[in-house]
C-alpha cells in the first residue's frame, strides 16, 4: 500500500544539515546522477543555480539580462519583491506552504530583463543530501515583456539516503508578450516526499511551457500547479512524462484559469504504471469568452498491481468556448508487440521500445537541447521489465 | 537441393479453431514460392505461424528452419535465425520512429539507412512515427524497407500489393526483387521467400519457382505459378477445387 500522507513533523530541518564547501565534494554517483537529470559541464547554459539542502552553493549567470539570485538575498536587495511574493500561491494553501512561509530554507529568484531572449537554458538543481531532512524553498521567476527564458530544473536526492521530504513553492510570472519554458527532470528516491506547490501568472500575449518528467521511484508527490492567463492570447501548455513504479504515490493535477478573451491552454499527460498509484487530474476553467482548453490524458498499464485514475475536469462560464477532453487507460497492444519480435526483439525490449515511444511527446515549443535531454533521460531511464 | 524451410504435417488453431489442416511444404534454398488462396483460406495463418506468432497454435506437425527444428521457437528467435515477415496491416508505433526500428533490424548488420532510404524515395519517411498516417503504399514501402535492412534468408511476404497505386507497384516490385535477388543469377542467390498474392501482379517482378492453392487450410495443389494463376483467374477456385483436388498430395 503506497503511503500517500506526509507528516511534517518527523522531519528536520535542513539549515541544520553539513554544507558541503562545494559541488567538487559531490561523490562520483551524485554527479552521475546530477548528469543524467542536466547538470552537466559539458552542455550549454546561461546560468546556474545549486542548493544542497538549505545552502545555495552556485550562482551564476553567463550573459546580460539575466539575474539569478538565491530568494533570501532577492528578498534583502528588492524592496519590489513585495509585489511578487505569495502573490501566486497563498501561504495559507496549506500546511506545506504555511511551512515555508514560517520556515525558508532558500530557494532561486530569476529575472530575465524586457526583451532579452536566451538562446541556452537556465540551469537549477535542488538536491538533498541529508537524510531525513525537510527542504523547503521558495523560487520566483519572474520574464518581464518581450523576453524569453528556457529553465531546466532537476531534483534529485542522494543515492544512499533514506526519507527526505521536498516542499518547493514557485511563482512564475510571464509579462506581455513573454515566454518561459519551464522543464523538471526529477529523480527523487523511493522513501522522498515531493510538495511542489505552484503558481503561474501569464500575461497579454504571453506563453508558458511546463513540462515535468519524472521516471524514477518517488514514495509520494502530490502537486496540482495553478495557472491563471490573465491577458488576451495568453498560452499555456502542461505535459506530464510519468512513470510510475511499484509502491510510489503520484498525484499530478493542474488547473488553469482562462480569464482572457482568446487565451488557450492544454494539459497532456502520459502515464506508465508498473505499480503504485497515479492519479492524472486536469482542470480548465473558461472565464472568459472565446477561450480554448483541452485536456489529454493517457495510461498504459504494464501491471495488475497498480491504480491509474484519469480525473478531467472542465468548468464554463461563457458559451463561446471550446473545452475538450480525452482519456485513454490501456495495456499495450499485444499485435504491436509481436511487431517488433518479428523483427528481432525479445519481448521485453519490445515492450521497452513502445512504452519509451508512448512517453515520447514532441512538445511544441520547447527547444531541441531540452528535448533531447528528455529524450536522453528516457533512453537511460531503462524501461520496461 | 539444400532444404531452407520444412513443414512437416502441420495442424494449427486459432482460439479453438482449425486453420492449418496438415500442412506439407519444402522450400529449397534460392526459391520464391507463391501462395495463392481466397480470403479465410489459411494463407495468412501460414506465414503468421511460420513466424511464431503464440496466437497460432500449433497442435501437430514440426516446421524445420536450415534442419534446425524451430516448431517451439519464438518470433525473435526465428527472426535473429534468418527469418522475416512483411505484415499486410502493420500496427502504429506512437512515439516510434521509423528510423528507430530501421537501426534495430540492422542490428551488427553495417547498412547505409538514409542511404537505402533515398534508393527507395522514402527517406522523407525515417522521422515520422512508423506507420502513423501512412497510406497504402507507404506502408508497404516501410516495411519492405525495415525487411531490407533485417536481410532474412527467408521472406515471408503478405499481399505486397494491396492498397498500392499504379504508381508505386512498380517501385514496390523491384524492392521485392532485391530482396529476393533476383537482380542476380540464380546460382549464388541465397535468398528465398514464400508470397501471399491475390492479384499476381508479383509475378511480373519475380520469376517464382513453385505455386500452392491454399484452401480450407489445406494445400490442394502444386504447380507453375503463372499456370496456376492464369487457372484461377479463368476458372475460379471453386473449378480450380474441383480441378486440382485429384492431384491433392
Amino acid at each position: 500500500m503506497e503511503e500517500k500522507t506526509v507528516e511534517l513533523k518527523e522531519f528536520k530541518s535542513a539549515k541544520d544539515a553539513p554544507k558541503p564547501k562545494d559541488l567538487a565534494e559531490l561523490d562520483k554517483e551524485e554527479k552521475e546522477r546530477l548528469k543524467l537529470l542536466g547538470l552537466d559541464e559539458e552542455l550549454k547554459r546561461e546560468g546556474e543555480y545549486v542548493q544542497i539542502d538549505a545552502a545555495p552553493l552556485l550562482c551564476r549567470k553567463k550573459v546580460e539580462g539575466l539575474e539569478i539570485l538565491p530568494i533570501t538575498s532577492a528578498l534583502k536587495n528588492y524592496q519590489w519583491i513585495g509585489d511578487y511574493y505569495w502573490k501566486a500561491v497563498s501561504p495559507e494553501k496549506d500546511q506545506f506552504t504555511k511551512a515555508v512561509a514560517e520556515d525558508l530554507d532558500n530557494g532561486y529568484f530569476i529575472r530575465i530583463l524586457p526583451n532579452y531572449k536566451l538562446v541556452y537554458p537556465v540551469q537549477t538543481c535542488l538536491y538533498i543530501r541529508t537524510e531525513n531532512i525537510a527542504q523547503k524553498v521558495h523560487n520566483i521567476v519572474i520574464v518581464e515583456e518581450g523576453a524569453e527564458l528556457n529553465l531546466i530544473t532537476s531534483c534529485s536526492v542522494h543515492p544512499h539516503i533514506g526519507s527526505a521530504l521536498h516542499i518547493g513553492i514557485s511563482e512564475f510570472y510571464v509579462k506581455k508578450g513573454g515566454k518561459l519554458t519551464f522543464t523538471m527532470l526529477h529523480m527523487w528516491g523511493e522513501k522522498t516526499s515531493v510538495r511542489p506547490r505552484t503558481g503561474i501568472i501569464v500575461e497579454e500575449g504571453g506563453t508558458y511551457v511546463s513540462t515535468y518528467v519524472s521516471l524514477f521511484p518517488v514514495k509520494n508527490i502530490q502537486t496540482a500547479p495553478v495557472c491563471r492567463l490573465i491577458g488576451k492570447e495568453a498560452k499555456a501548455s502542461f505535459i506530464s512524462i510519468i512513470v510510475n513504479h511499484p509502491g510510489s504515490y503520484v498525484d499530478i493535477g493542474g488547473e488553469v484559469h482562462l480569464e482572457a478573451e482568446n487565451s488557450r491552454t492544454e494539459i497532456i499527460s502520459r502515464n506508465v504504471v508498473y505499480g503504485g498509484e497515479n492519479i492524472a487530474r486536469g482542470k480548465i476553467i473558461a472565464k472568459a469568452s472565446k477561450v480554448k482548453g483541452h485536456l489529454e490524458c493517457q495510461g498504459l498499464m504494464l501491471s495488475d498491481e497498480g491504480i491509474m485514475r484519469a480525473i478531467p475536469e472542465l468548468d464554463s462560464y461563457f458559451y463561446d468556448v471550446e473545452l475538450t477532453h480525452e482519456a485513454a487507460v490501456g495495456k499495450i497492444a499485444q499485435e504491436e508487440v509481436e511487431y517488433l519480435m518479428a523483427r528481432g526483439l525479445s519481448e521485453d525490449e519490445a515492450i521497452s521500445l513502445i512504452v519509451k515511444g508512448f512517453l515520447t511527446i514532441k512538445i511544441e515549443g520547447i527547444p531541441p537541447a531540452l528535448q533531447s535531454q528528455i529524450d536522453k533521460t528516457l533512453e537511460l531511464a531503462k524501461l520496461g521489465f | 537441393m539444400e532444404k531452407l524451410l520444412e513443414i512437416k504435417d502441420l495442424w494449427v488453431e486459432v482460439e479453438g479453431k482449425e486453420v492449418l489442416k496438415g500442412i506439407n511444404l519444402t522450400l529449397p534454398i534460392g526459391q520464391t514460392h507463391i501462395i495463392f488462396g481466397r480470403n479465410g483460406s489459411g494463407k495468412t495463418s501460414l506465414l503468421m505461424t511460420i513466424m511464431g506468432f503464440p496466437t497460432y497454435k500449433i497442435k501437430h506437425g514440426k516446421i524445420y528452419f536450415k534442419s534446425e527444428d524451430i516448431t517451439d521457437l519464438p518470433p525473435y528467435e526465428r527472426a535473429k535465425r534468418g527469418i522475416g515477415i512483411m505484415f499486410q496491416r502493420p500496427p502504429t508505433l506512437k512515439g516510434v520512429k521509423l528510423r528507430d526500428i530501421l537501426k534495430l533490424c540492422a542490428k551488427e548488420n553495417k547498412v547505409k539507412i538514409e542511404e537505402l532510404a533515398q534508393t527507395f524515395q522514402f527517406e522523407n519517411f525515417l522521422d515520422r512515427e512508423v506507420n502513423k498516417g501512412f497510406s497504402g503504399g507507404e506502408l508497404k514501402k516501410s516495411e519492405l524497407l525495415q525487411l531490407l535492412i533485417q536481410d532474412p534468408e527467408l521472406v515471408l511476404l503478405d499481399e505486397p500489393e494491396s492498397g498500392v497505386d499504379v504508381e508505386n507497384i512498380q517501385l514496390i516490385g523491384n524492392m521485392i526483387k532485391r530482396l529476393l535477388q533476383k537482380d542476380i543469377p540464380h546460382k549464388p542467390r541465397n535468398k528465398s521467400g514464400l508470397i501471399i498474392t491475390h492479384t499476381g501482379f508479383i509475378l511480373q517482378y519475380v520469376a517464382a519457382d513453385l505455386g500452392y492453392v491454399i484452401m480450407d487450410g489445406e494445400i490442394y495443389c502444386q504447380g507453375n505459378p503463372v499456370e496456376i494463376f492464369e487457372g484461377i483467374q479463368k476458372y475460379g477456385y471453386e473449378e480450380c477445387k474441383k480441378c486440382l483436388k485429384r492431384i491433392k498430395f
